[in-house]
């Protein structure tokens, strides 16, 4: 039973973690993309209809990140080519993400789903109480942990981490030393994008096997919160995603058991989770100052 | 191999800040031209049933003002709101409290009726909306919260109380179980212009009027001066002595009361009962007419006619040519990328820069 849940826990947190992951890396380079969500539900039809189609999860999950990151270029030509406002381009790609994926996705309502297969390793994945969880989940959460190692490794231990770094703290001083803000830039939007799009294909493709119109229903904005609550840390963000994953299920399983608090105030839990968790982070001034990246949202125009 | 290179206009461009939203509609056209026959039909019928079939008859019309009404009365806030950059995004679930709290007397009180029902019922929806548009300025004023993610998470937990209110409480008891309330009486209904020839109701010359006044606000008295110089640079604007925290209270109070407006009036002029979804999305589309019309309220009157249009213009094209009416928010979302984009315009010159060196030309 124990074990259950905290499976269906791992499962909730995975998209939150990647997303936010994702996110934490443009935002490391100075980039606020509000288009999460909207990047995340394009990976997520685009993913579901893909798998559909050819029979395979794994190529829907390619589908579904290779979405992801065409759909951020769009963000990114706007916002780092054209200079635009980052805040409203970002609403932007969400709102045009969740027009398109209704569009594209409206024949496969109620569709059956190709669901990626769990893991299992005889003799591991049997043993009692752990091997389930060690060893029997599915292929993304093993994906998400590993990105999380990977995203701190290169971050704070290789010199391209530095730099983006850099970029993101001051690009003004980056540009005068030669560094090629823009570009660094654009592979950071990529990336994040990549990422939104595999947490909107493990939705559609683990989580729920299934396409239902607006199924991020908030995920993309929650990982951006994450972002700020885990203030731009990647340990903190698998935490985070940890937390709000326990938040999720635990309402789901409170509905269950039926304690008489009616379901739609137990659904909005994680929403008011995310509100108060971050009303507490944000109050410590000295904490979100020390750590927000200097540039983030700020428009770079090199002057030549 | 080409590439693009913006250069910063010594001072803005007066001719491109009042073309960028002709360019915009421009492109979007062309872009819905194109994505038309991507799905295999005719692109001028299908812009034709978009952009002018719904304009041929006087039904259509009124629906198109039944549409706009909500847009223009949020989207008129919004600009308050952006103009010092306050992101509120959260105006869907502020219209969701406006419907909620407007709709107290005709659902729990139906036996009061009068004259002075419905000014009651707009001053409740407006308190409602300010109530509700009040968490996450209180939020960012005394904590820092970023409001981007409070007013959008409040949008959520909106939809779930109205679902429950509805499912719950205040569902119709001789309703046959389907989650509604009861009708409204006479007296709470918002009423029709031109009752002989079709829908649109009051909501739509309210919409007219708190243009008009939030128009004047900011463009002929210190607040709305204030407004700008705040939105523009924190700083200066606190070296005038003007206040940062009453300003975000100020342009959140004026769009929670619009969009409560908006919710009162979908509510008792479009529809007559309180349901589970009351709004398709109007908050998020505000937005984008917000930006369409540049921020100012007389040219968000026009922005709203447009994409009151876009979403008639996806129902026309549904049943003239069977391409699904979601297509209106692409259109919708397009919109907005254009709008954005051609906002550069005014700022910066584009030059199109070869690998040889060469500006090969210059975008004005």
């Amino acid at each position: 039973m124990f074990e259950a849940i905290l499976l269906t826990v791992a499962t909730a947190a995975t998209p939150l973690l990647i997303a936010a992951l994702g996110e934490l890396v443009v935002e490391r380079s100075g980039v606020l993309n509000l288009g999460v969500e909207g990047m995340m539900i394009m990976g997520a039809v685009c993913g579901f209809v893909v798998a559909q189609t050819t029979g395979s999860a794994w190529v829907g999950m390619g589908a579904a990140i290779l979405a992801g990151a065409a759909f951020s270029l769009l963000f990114g030509f706007l916002t780092l080519t054209l200079v635009t406002n980052q805040v409203a381009t970002g609403l932007a790609l969400t709102l045009l993400g969740l027009g398109a994926s209704a569009m594209i996705g409206e024949s496969f309502v109620g569709l059956p789903g190709v669901k990626m297969e769990s893991l299992y390793i005889a003799g591991l994945t049997d043993i009692p109480y752990v091997g389930k969880l060690l060893f029997g989940q599915d292929p993304i959460f093993y994906i998400s942990i590993l990105l999380t190692i990977a995203v701190v490794w290169f971050l704070f231990r290789t010199r391209a981490g530095l730099t983006l770094r850099a970029v993101g703290d001051n690009h003004t001083s980056a540009h005068a030393l030669g560094v090629p803000v823009v570009r660094i830039r654009y592979l950071a939007v990529l990336f994040g994008g990549a990422c939104a799009g595999l947490a909107g294909g493990q939705l559609s493709l683990v989580y729920v096997p299934q396409w239902v119109e607006n199924m991020t229903a908030g995920r993309g904005w929650i990982a951006l919160a994450l972002v700020v609550f885990a203030s731009w840390r990647p340990w903190r963000i698998l935490a985070g995603a940890y937390l709000f994953g326990a938040v999720s299920i635990g309402q789901l399983h409170a509905q269950a058991l039926g304690i008489g608090i009616p379901s739609q105030f137990m659904s909005s839990l994680p929403y008011l989770a995310t509100i108060v968790v971050l009303v507490l982070i944000s109050r410590n001034k000295r904490l979100t100052l020390m750590n927000t990246p200097t540039s983030l949202g700020k428009p770079f125009v090199p002057d030549r | 191999m080409m590439r693009i290179e913006i250069v910063r206009r010594p001072q803005h461009s007066a001719l491109f800040s009042a073309l960028s939203p002709f360019i915009a509609l421009f492109l979007t056209v062309i872009a819905g031209a194109i994505l038309f026959s991507l799905l295999g039909k005719n692109p001028f019928a299908a812009l034709y049933s978009y952009f002018v079939e719904p304009l041929t008859e006087v039904w259509s019309i009124h629906e198109l003002l039944v549409k706009a009404a909500p847009l223009i009365l949020i989207a008129v806030g919004l600009s308050v709101c952006f103009l010092s950059n306050n992101w509120n995004i959260g105006a869907e679930g502020q219209l969701i409290a406006g419907g909620i709290a407007g709709s107290i007397l005709p659902v729990m009180f139906p036996d009061f009726q009068g004259w002075y029902v419905l000014p009651l019922m707009l001053l409740f929806s407006m308190a409602g909306g300010m109530a509700y548009a009040t968490i996450p300025a209180y939020l960012k004023v005394r904590f820092n919260t970023n409001e981007i993610l409070t007013s959008l998470m409040l949008v959520y937990v909106a939809q779930l109380f109205l679902d429950w209110l509805v499912r719950g409480p205040w569902r119709n008891p001789q309703g046959y179980n389907f989650p509604e309330t009861v009708q409204f009486n006479d007296s709470a209904i918002l009423p029709a212009i031109w009752a002989d020839s079709g829908r649109a109701h009051w909501g739509f010359i309210i919409a007219l009027i708190a243009a008009v006044i939030v128009w004047f606000m900011l463009s002929r008295t210190l607040n709305g001066f204030e407004i700008k110089v705040l939105g523009r640079s924190s700083r200066a604007g606190r070296f005038a002595g003007f206040s940062a925290g009453r300003l975000t209270f100020f342009a959140f109070l004026v769009s929670g009361a619009l969009a409560g407006l908006a919710g009162i009036a979908e509510v008792s002029g479009a529809v007559g009962q309180l349901r589970t979804t009351i709004t398709p999305g109007y908050g998020f589309t505000a937005i984008i007419v917000a930006f369409l019309g540049r921020l100012n309220p007389l040219g968000i009157v026009a922005a709203g006619l447009v994409l009151a249009l876009s979403y008639l213009g996806g129902e026309a094209a549904q049943i003239s040519l069977g391409i699904s009416e979601k297509s209106a928010r692409i259109f919708q979302g397009i919109i907005l990328f254009f709008v954005l984009a051609s906002d550069t315009l005014i700022y910066y010159r584009i030059r199109f820069v070869t690998r040889l060196g060469d500006a090969v030309a210059k975008g004005a």
